[in-house]
């Protein structure tokens, strides 16, 4: 009985799980609700006398392989959401309905099978005294060269993870001369205005306000301004309100790296930075959280930047709030 | 009772596929696959008790162990293809085609 009741419970809990990772748009939403089922699932295990296997599938899974997942997914990024863009017309549709297929086939070929009461595992765990001896006696004995084999597997794939997450330098290292010499290149010398600076609010997501009363769309990180765009957190200053939608819309392209940083890989100490090779060295920020794009601060704003120091000693209004 | 085990596998197993076959993020992909490799874990591990034998569980553990294995290579391969390209998504890592 109190089987029956743990089954239901998780059965549902992993099934509407399972629905979750599949259609949550967030990839964070996804693992999350991978580790529900892995938890539900390790619960599962334990009611079916392979308590072994409970504790190894809630270290190994939930507590390895999950935190392997959270982690890659915070180095790529968590606002590299999926596109919706079929690439095979009518795949989704088709998918959907072979998974259908699958599961009602599965389903009825096992309703269709007559299954006994289950053995009980009793039987074959009482000579060894309990499951961790039994299962121990098994794998030291009959599977003892499979046991050394997965041995060999994990040592492979820990080097092999080695081998391909290695990055191999091919421009020496930018020195701190070269880099500030790249940062008087670029357009923008000096450091990026905080966010909420000379601004009624120090919130992070408060665009700055320059000593001439322009507001900074430099200020403020892509994400969050994002963020506040989707969640409706905007500023009632329209002009406020409408950097942070310039700052989420992201107007200058796909690509997240800064100028500034794009500067280093430029520089001529290093003429060729490798195509393929992606990100300058001097980008170890991680992508998900890279500075905000450097938006047509050419055209329609004067570096006003620069002129921070000299007008600190005239206080300036406030006139953006 | 084990059929309510196996139906259940069979669902979480089909709903892993329709992952793998829907999703374009190449991690919620790989987590897709992590899903049936539960499912299948939780059939094995239902058939032995059935049959009253510790094979299916023994089983089991070493489906864990090549699937951490695999997750460890392919999460180094998706962070690999990301740092040249710049995106996670599978239809963009399609240089083998030519």
């Amino acid at each position: 009985m109190g089987e029956t009741i743990t089954f239901w419970v998780l059965a549902v809990v992993s099934v509407v799980a399972a629905l979750g990772l599949v259609f949550s748009r967030k990839a964070v939403y996804s693992a999350l609700m991978l580790g529900v089922v892995m938890l539900s699932l390790a619960v599962l295990y334990a009611v079916q006398d392979a308590p072994f296997l409970a504790v190894v599938q809630i270290i190994v899974y939930t507590g390895a392989v999950m935190m392997l997942f959270l982690f890659v997914l915070m180095l790529v990024g968590v606002d590299s959401s999926d596109s919706l863009v079929e690439t095979i017309r009518g795949q989704r549709f088709w998918a959907v309905v072979a998974g259908l297929g699958f599961a009602v086939l599965l389903a009825v070929g096992i309703g269709n099978a007559v299954i006994g009461d289950p053995a009980g595992l009793s039987g074959a765990v009482t000579a060894d005294g309990g499951n961790v001896p039994a299962l121990a006696r098994l794998i030291f004995t009959r599977y003892v060269f499979a046991f050394e084999v997965t041995s060999a597997l994990l040592i492979t794939a820990a080097l092999g993870a080695m081998v391909l997450a290695h990055r191999e330098r091919s421009a020496p290292k930018a020195t701190q001369k070269d880099l500030s010499r790249a940062r008087f290149l670029g357009d923008h010398p000096t450091p990026l205005p905080g966010p909420g600076t000379y601004a009624r609010h120090n919130a992070i997501d408060m665009p700055a306000l320059l000593p001439d009363g322009s507001v900074s769309e430099l200020s403020v990180n892509r994400v969050i301004a994002r963020h506040d765009v989707e969640g409706g957190r905007l500023p009632d200053n329209p002009r406020l309100a409408q950097a942070i939608r310039n700052v989420a819309s992201g107007s200058g392209g796909t690509s997240p790296s800064p100028k500034v940083v794009q500067a280093v890989a430029e520089e001529p100490g290093s003429p060729s930075r490798s195509e393929g090779l992606g990100e300058p060295e001097g980008g170890g920020r991680s992508e998900g959280f890279s500075e905000p794009e450097v938006l047509g601060d050419a055209e329609d704003k004067p570096k006003v930047a620069q002129t921070a120091g000299r007008a600190a000693e005239h206080p300036v209004e406030e006139e953006g709030k | 009772m084990t059929t309510h085990y196996l139906v259940l596998s069979a669902l979480l197993f089909a709903i892993g596929g329709v992952g793998v076959l829907v999703r374009r993020n190449a991690i919620v992909v790989f987590m897709c696959v992590e899903l049936m490799l539960n499912a299948c874990n939780l059939a094995f591990v239902t058939f032995a008790r059935q049959h009253g034998n510790l094979e299916g569980q023994i089983i089991a553990f070493f489906v864990m162990i090549v699937a951490a294995a695999e997750v460890v290579v392919g999460l180094a391969i998706i962070v690999t293809i990301f740092r040249t390209r710049r995106s996670a998504s599978v239809d963009d890592a399609n240089l083998l085609k030519y």
